[in-house]
């Protein structure tokens, strides 16, 4: 393992940041922390990099206790939200600075500020200000400068954050791919299951300062361990006391399957090739459905039409637990 | 811009700003007439007056610039005043990046009345602050210092009346510096030394250096302090200020009109800096 | 995101804590307080001695219409020029800007040798002319408003230009397109957008202009009841020996200035929890 985090808990005053978190992840993997606003995510990814001192807990980074090295110590490479770029430096120099600190010799310096720079393709902004760059370059930057040092791990907060959709995207694929070439232990923070669900190995989805679930991509989605983690990672609704995907609602005109409830149709929303059909049970639930737009005409779903709903066989469900959704409904 | 205190923020925008082709001007009528006004008594008021000292300066011909510097007790009171006011400059330098370091980044009671006391030399008339100063370090000086009289009064006086200028520069400056940029800094290795002269110190030396530049300009043409607190002894604590009024009560204009143009040249140096600062701030971003 | 406690100080922390105030006490904090002290020596006497002295309360008269006189002036000028500055573009425009500044950092005594050197009465550039029409400006209230002026010119404009420029003249455009005078739209939308700069630069102004010395000493001939201002008296005062009446003027001066600072700092406060 690469990183090994054990019993960590963090407070802020009263503020309970982080309970008891414990967690391990393989070398060389990149993983995403997931999760809402405030709940607890970035206060992690600051106390593997010694940037925050955990209350309790330890956290040992390739089976070396880091847990009171301080952030010069860790051999890190962190990359903020918004850039923290070296604002008087030239874009090589911000590069430079992790390896002039090393006392590393002049020519070993300048030819590796060149290759980093040509992996986050930004050669010739070598001696430009950061002002000087756009948002997504900026970031670029920092990441060279982070990765110059040689880091064993490579944190990321919220790295995309401040970019606009586009850049973000792009970004969001060059960072796989960049990593796919280097190769470093990478953990990143997002809000954004979107992104955590593109780009990462792993997924530690972490709320209320705890973690709800840690898995691949398709094990979070497929199987969730619990609501929360269901909502947080794509739209949900229940029917008949279980919280399952729009999507994985079998619709029909007649009572053919076993456990389908009746349900008349309030309102049909065609977004694209989708629809989106709000129902109502007779048991009074309000239930959302989405289909093709073909399989909807096929069946002359309209408003005031009687349906019954049953879910798709293998449907990932989990049951209802109507305090816990609301939380994930703010996030 | 340079009629500010504080150089600016780091803009938001993202990037150059795109550079326009501005037309020679855009003044409307009511504008043009208020430009008008305004230059008016601005030449009035300051530049015709400036002007004047200059010409009655030349007007005795390049001797006449000459003259009274050669005149030793000036000679003295220019040195003096310099090495004064280049040795409180560096004080403030130092001292005055560290009062801004602890009023923005530390926490304790009574940190608000600091906040206070800084202004206090800015508002308190000068005469004022002679007596002032006097209280403590004159004749009977509580503390056993008697600095009044003594060239030592010069140094005093000048630290009074100087300590708002860097302290306002670089408290701005420091309050919008991102931490974050420190915390990248010490995740790329650097101890708290590093970080501080490598990355705090290269991004507040601008509001340093227009600091410092305008501490310097106030102390080489101070005098009000001074007056009750220095004794104006000749060749020892006697400021140029000094004897360019002693030579307009002596209704030798010429002579103090030359020594004026000195202390009218190290001012417009002053705002040379201060432009030239402000303006590499702003490209930085 | 949670806030974050800053790390715990250090020693570096409590060593630079204890030397800045140290050397605050010893430059301001205990001087001043002695000066409140010297003045309340012997009760309220010193006080109530300058406030029945006619000729004091002349200067103090003296100093406050010139210091209102020149605030009035350095408002309008200082309003109109940050305008120009920031909203409209002309030719000089940069050195204009640089020369604003010039005020701040020339001798007080060059100030004053400049608005003699011109208006002097006697052989005065245009002091001759003005006097011929009846107007006398050095040795005279005219001479020392002037110099006042002069001396606190630029703090009007340097509270205010910053802030015309963060606000940006969108506001300002979308009241031209509802069809709002160049002269509404600054009544209405800019002057109240920028009131609080103005009122900090008139404060500052004001307290500047209140306690301006070296200036005024040389223009104003120092003619008692006439042109003595209440920092000449302050002088005059000490070296006649009456140490206990130049500490009450000098109280007077510094309560003051302080309050105009604690009124500013307030008012900023005020501001910053907006």
């Amino acid at each position: 393992m690469s990183i090994d985090i054990t019993g960590v808990s963090k407070r802020y005053g009263h503020f309970v940041a982080l309970e008891g978190i414990d967690l391990s992840l393989p070398r060389g993997q990149l993983t995403a922390l997931l999760g809402p606003s405030g709940g607890g995510k970035t206060t992690l990814l600051r106390i593997i990099a010694g940037l925050e001192t955990p209350d309790t807990g330890s956290v040992v980074i390739e089976g070396k206790d880091a847990t009171r090295l301080p952030v010069q110590k860790r051999n890190v490479g962190f990359v903020f939200q918004h850039y923290a770029a070296f604002k008087h430096l030239s874009v090589a120099r911000n590069v430079a600075f992790g390896l002039e600190i090393r006392k590393k010799p002049e020519d070993e310096v300048r030819a590796k500020v060149e290759e980093l720079l040509a992996l986050v393709h930004l050669s010739q902004f070598a001696d430009r200000l950061p002002s000087q760059l756009s948002g997504g370059q900026r970031q670029r930057m920092a990441l060279a400068r982070a990765l110059a040092i040689e880091p064993t791990v490579l944190l990321l907060d919220e790295p995309f954050g401040a970019l606009d959709a586009k850049v973000r995207k792009e970004l969001r694929d060059w960072l796989r791919r960049l990593h796919d070439e280097v190769h470093v232990t990478t953990v990143f923070v997002t809000h954004d299951q979107e992104e955590a669900l593109e780009v990462a190995d792993e997924i530690v989805v972490v709320n209320q300062g705890r973690v709800e679930q840690v898995g691949t991509p398709d094990q979070l989605y497929d199987d969730p361990a619990n609501d929360f983690v269901m909502g947080f990672l794509g739209e949900t609704t229940t029917l008949g006391g279980v919280v399952l995907r729009p999507h994985d609602i079998e619709v029909d005109r007649g009572p053919g399957r076993a456990g389908a409830q009746e349900a008349v149709v309030v309102r049909v929303l065609r977004v694209g090739f989708e629809v989106r059909v709000s129902a109502e049970t007779t048991a009074g639930e309000q239930v959302t459905v989405s289909m093709t737009r073909t399989h909807a005409k096929a069946l002359h779903v309209d408003e005031g039409a009687t349906l019954w709903l049953c879910p798709a066989v293998g449907a990932a469900t989990v049951p209802s637990m109507p305090f816990r959704l609301r939380d994930g409904v703010v996030a | 811009m340079s009629v500010q205190l504080e150089p600016r923020p780091p803009s938001l925008t993202v990037g150059p700003a795109p550079r326009r082709r501005t037309p020679s001007h855009n003044l409307t009528r009511t504008s043009g007439i208020g430009l008008g006004l305004t230059m008016t008594w601005f030449s009035l008021l300051v530049l015709i007056p400036l002007a004047a000292v200059v010409a009655t300066a030349a007007a005795g011909g390049p001797d006449g610039f000459g003259r009274p510097v050669t005149n030793e007790q000036t000679a003295a009171a220019i040195r003096i005043t310099v090495l004064a006011a280049f040795s409180v400059t560096l004080v403030n330098v130092v001292m005055g990046t560290m009062i801004a370091w602890v009023l923005v980044r530390d926490r304790f009671p009574g940190k608000a009345l600091l906040e206070l006391v800084i202004d206090v030399p800015f508002a308190l008339p000068t005469i004022v602050a002679g007596l002032v100063l006097l209280s403590l370090y004159g004749n009977d000086s509580p503390l056993g210092l008697e600095l009044a009289n003594t060239g030592w009064s010069i140094y005093l006086a000048f630290l009074f009346v100087t300590l708002p200028f860097v302290v306002r520069m670089v408290q701005p400056v420091l309050e919008e510096l991102d931490q974050e940029v420190e915390e990248a800094a010490a995740s790329l290795g650097a101890s708290r030394l590093t970080t501080f002269r490598r990355i705090v110190l290269p991004a507040l030396a601008p509001a340093i250096a227009a600091g410092a530049a305008l501490s310097f300009a106030r102390a080489v043409g101070e005098y009000g302090s001074l007056v009750l607190l220095s004794g104006n002894l000749p060749f020892e604590s006697e400021v140029t200020s000094v004897r360019i009024l002693s030579a307009i009560e002596n209704d030798n204009r010429a002579t103090a009109a030359a020594i004026a143009t000195l202390l009218l040249v190290i001012s417009l140096l002053v705002i040379v800096v201060l432009d030239v600062v402000q303006r590499r701030v702003a490209r930085r971003g | 995101m949670a806030e974050r406690t800053r790390p715990a100080p250090g020693p570096t922390t409590y060593v630079l804590r204890v030397l800045v105030i140290t050397y605050l006490v010893l430059l301001v904090i205990w001087p001043v307080s002695l000066v409140v002290t010297n003045t309340f020596a012997n009760g309220d006497e010193a006080l109530r001695s300058i406030l029945e002295d006619p000729d004091l309360v002349d200067a103090l008269r003296l100093t406050a219409v010139a210091a209102v006189v020149a605030t009035a002036i350095n408002t309008v000028f200082g309003v109109t020029v940050s305008l120009l500055l920031v909203r409209t573009v002309f030719p000089g425009k940069r050195i204009l800007s640089a020369l604003m500044d010039l005020p701040l950092s020339v001798s007080p005594i060059v100030v004053g040798l400049a608005l003699v050197l011109v208006y002097g009465g006697r052989n005065g550039w245009f002091g001759p002319t003005l006097e011929g029409a009846g107007l006398q400006v050095i040795f005279s209230t005219p001479g020392i408003i002037m110099a006042t002026a002069f001396v606190s010119l630029p703090l009007v404009i340097r509270e205010v230009v910053p802030v015309l420029q963060e606000l940006g003249d969108e506001q300002e455009q979308a009241a031209r397109s509802l069809g709002a005078s160049g002269r509404q739209t600054f009544w209405r939308i800019t002057l109240p957008s920028i009131k609080w700069a103005v009122v900090y630069g008139v404060v500052l102004t004001l307290a500047r202009s209140l306690g301006e010395f070296g200036a005024v000493k040389v223009v104003s001939g120092n003619v008692l009841g006439e042109t003595r201002t209440a920092t000449l008296a302050v002088e005059e005062k000490y070296l006649n020996f009456d140490q206990e009446g130049a500490y009450a003027i000098a109280f007077l001066l510094a309560s003051v200035s302080v309050l105009a600072i604690v009124v500013v700092s307030l008012l900023r406060s005020r501001e910053a929890h907006r």
